[in-house]
Parts: structure tokens; C-alpha cells; sequence
């Protein structure tokens, strides 16, 4: 009796000692990992105005810091992607975004690329269509021609003679 | 003949763009701010910690609100013009000093000169944020109802202030 009890003290000794640890480090809930995983989105996709190419993700300038924390602090109060997004844009203007927006000063930057493939391609056929429709002579020799060929042949130098 | 013409065609617009391109600044990027109003700021005042100040104050005069820091290296190129500037009592410069600390900001001011009409102490850079501050020095200039209608980003250089700043602040103070 005096045994079991005193394995039961033991085991709930043991049980007791692992606590600490669980209690040392909050677990992440779900809701924090999806607003963690919001806030690296949103500054994947923000440039940090100092270090120009790079995103406020990447770069440790002191204003990239400052602009993690404000996304971070915005989220946590609730806001959505796209409050957070005007935000930004109201005081840096689009160049804080990576992905410009489409509108009329930003179409030929969007769609010039298509339009040049378009323009190539478009030339590039008519191109390959008139060379085909021209007339290539077929270069036929005449019988002279064909005389003074062979005895080019016959003569030339180096020619085994034998 | 014929045949050069596109190529040479298409060669001259695509210098004439890198030519182009080549002399912007990509550091200057356009502020949205310019014809909007001034965002609100209230902040202690470096000399007066317990003195609080706001843009409101300002209201019904032109100003300048010129972003500084001890810190900030460029800023020493621009401040004898602005005690020049300062001297002339042409148009009252409001400092918001950016990120920096109180002591260091006002031996700052003792050693250099200090040509503003008072300091306001942004320690933690959130009012900077709300201006669009990326790169101190910068220098805003704003009209009696409070908006912002210049911004001259890095240093104030003379021939800004004279051929920009200036005439803008005369031509708002006219009207």
C-alpha cells in the first residue's frame, strides 16, 4: 500500500515537473498564425521607400521597421488588407506598392509588353507571307554555262592529275 | 536605304527614353500630400516638453515644416540656409524633429544655429509616417488653410529655395 502510494507521489511529482515549460511559452493560436501570415503578405508586397528595391520583408532600414510595426499594430487592431494598403498609398503614394495599380498613367506599363509581342508577331507574318508569294528563280545553267563549269571542275588546281 | 529607317527610328526613341530616364532621380518620389491637407500631428515641443503643439496652430499663416534630425547628415548641408532663412523672418519654419533624442537634438541646435520657430519632438517617427517621410531632410510648404502645397525632398538647397520655395511662399502669402 505504502509502495503504490508513494509511486503515485513519484508519477505525479514527474507529471507536475513538466509544467514550466508548457507554461513558459504561449502557444500560437490559430488566429495568430493567420494575422502572421497576413502581416508577411502585406510587407511582401510593400517597398521600403530607402533601399528602393527592396520590400519592407527584406530590408532593415529603421523606416522598413517602422512600417512593419505600423502593418502589424493595423492588423492586430482589426483593420483589413486593403485599409492597410490605402493607408500606405495616402502617404507614399503607388510607389509604396510592389505591384503598381492599372490605371490610365500605368497601361502602357501593363500592356506594352503584350502589345509589343503583338506588333512583332503581327510583322513577323507579313514578312514570311511576302517572301513566300515572291517569284525565287530557279537558278537552271545553260548549256554553256554547264560547258565552263566542268572545265572550272577539270582544271582546278590541286586536282590529282594522275 | 528604306530598310534602315525603322531600325534607325526605333533606335532614336529608345535613346531619347534612356536619355530621359537617366537624368530623373528615382529618390524623388511625388508625395501624395501635395494639395491635400496637412496631417494632424500634436507633439511636444523640444524646448517645452510640457508644451504641446499641433498644426493647428499654425492656421491662417504660410509655413514651412522642415523634417530633421542631429542624426541626419545631409541636414547639416541644408541649415545655414534655413538661419538665413530664419534671419530674414520671411515665413515662420516649424522643425519636427525625427526620430531623435531630446539632449542630442538641442546641443544640435546650440552648435548649429537654430533658425526654427520651435521644434516638435517626433521620438518614435509614427507623425513622420503620416507625413511620408523616407528620407531626412525634407521640407514641406504649407498655405494659410493648412495644405501642403510643396515638398522638397533631401536638402534645401539655395537654388530651391530661391527658384521654388520662395516665390511659392510669396505668391501664398499674397493670396
Amino acid at each position: 500500500m505504502k509502495a503504490r502510494f508513494l509511486i503515485l507521489l513519484w508519477a505525479m511529482l514527474l507529471a507536475l515537473a513538466g509544467l514550466p515549460a508548457i507554461a513558459a511559452d504561449a502557444v500560437p493560436t490559430e488566429a495568430d498564425r493567420v494575422q502572421q501570415k497576413r502581416a508577411i503578405e502585406l510587407e511582401e508586397n510593400l517597398r521600403c521607400l530607402v533601399c528602393q528595391n527592396q520590400t519592407i520583408a527584406d530590408s532593415n532600414a529603421e523606416l522598413a521597421q517602422d512600417l512593419r510595426r505600423q502593418v502589424r499594430e493595423q492588423i492586430a487592431q482589426g483593420r483589413t488588407d486593403a485599409e492597410i494598403i490605402s493607408f500606405m498609398v495616402q502617404r507614399y503614394g503607388d510607389f509604396v506598392l510592389y505591384k503598381p495599380p492599372v490605371k490610365t498613367t500605368t497601361l502602357l506599363l501593363w500592356f506594352g509588353p503584350a502589345l509589343l509581342l503583338l506588333g512583332a508577331g503581327v510583322a513577323l507574318f507579313r514578312n514570311v507571307r511576302t517572301r513566300a508569294r515572291k517569284h525565287v528563280p530557279t537558278s537552271e545553267l545553260t548549256g554553256e554555262e554547264r560547258a565552263r563549269a566542268t572545265r572550272l571542275l577539270n582544271d582546278a588546281p590541286g586536282k590529282d592529275s594522275a | 536605304m528604306n530598310r534602315f529607317i525603322l531600325p534607325l527610328g526605333i533606335f532614336i526613341v529608345l535613346a531619347a527614353f534612356l536619355a530621359v530616364g537617366l537624368r530623373l532621380n528615382p529618390r524623388e518620389v511625388p508625395s501624395p500630400l501635395v494639395d491635400k491637407p496637412v496631417p494632424a500631428f500634436k507633439l511636444a515641443q523640444l524646448a517645452q516638453p510640457e508644451m504641446e503643439f499641433t498644426q493647428k496652430d499654425m492656421l491662417g499663416q504660410v509655413w514651412l515644416l522642415n523634417v530633421w534630425a542631429s542624426w541626419c547628415v545631409s541636414c547639416r548641408e541644408e541649415h545655414p540656409i534655413l538661419v538665413d532663412l530664419a534671419k530674414s523672418r520671411v515665413v515662420p519654419v516649424i522643425g519636427l524633429n525625427y526620430k531623435d533624442k531630446p539632449q542630442e537634438a538641442k546641443a544640435w541646435l546650440k552648435q548649429f544655429g537654430d533658425p526654427y520657430m520651435l521644434s516638435v519632438m517626433d521620438q518614435d517617427g509614427r507623425v513622420g509616417i503620416d507625413y511620408g517621410v523616407y528620407g531626412v531632410p525634407e521640407t514641406f510648404v504649407i498655405d494659410r488653410a493648412g495644405v501642403v502645397r510643396y515638398k522638397q525632398i533631401g536638402p534645401v538647397t539655395r537654388e530651391a529655395l530661391e527658384g521654388k520655395i520662395l516665390p511659392l511662399v510669396r505668391q501664398l502669402q499674397k493670396s
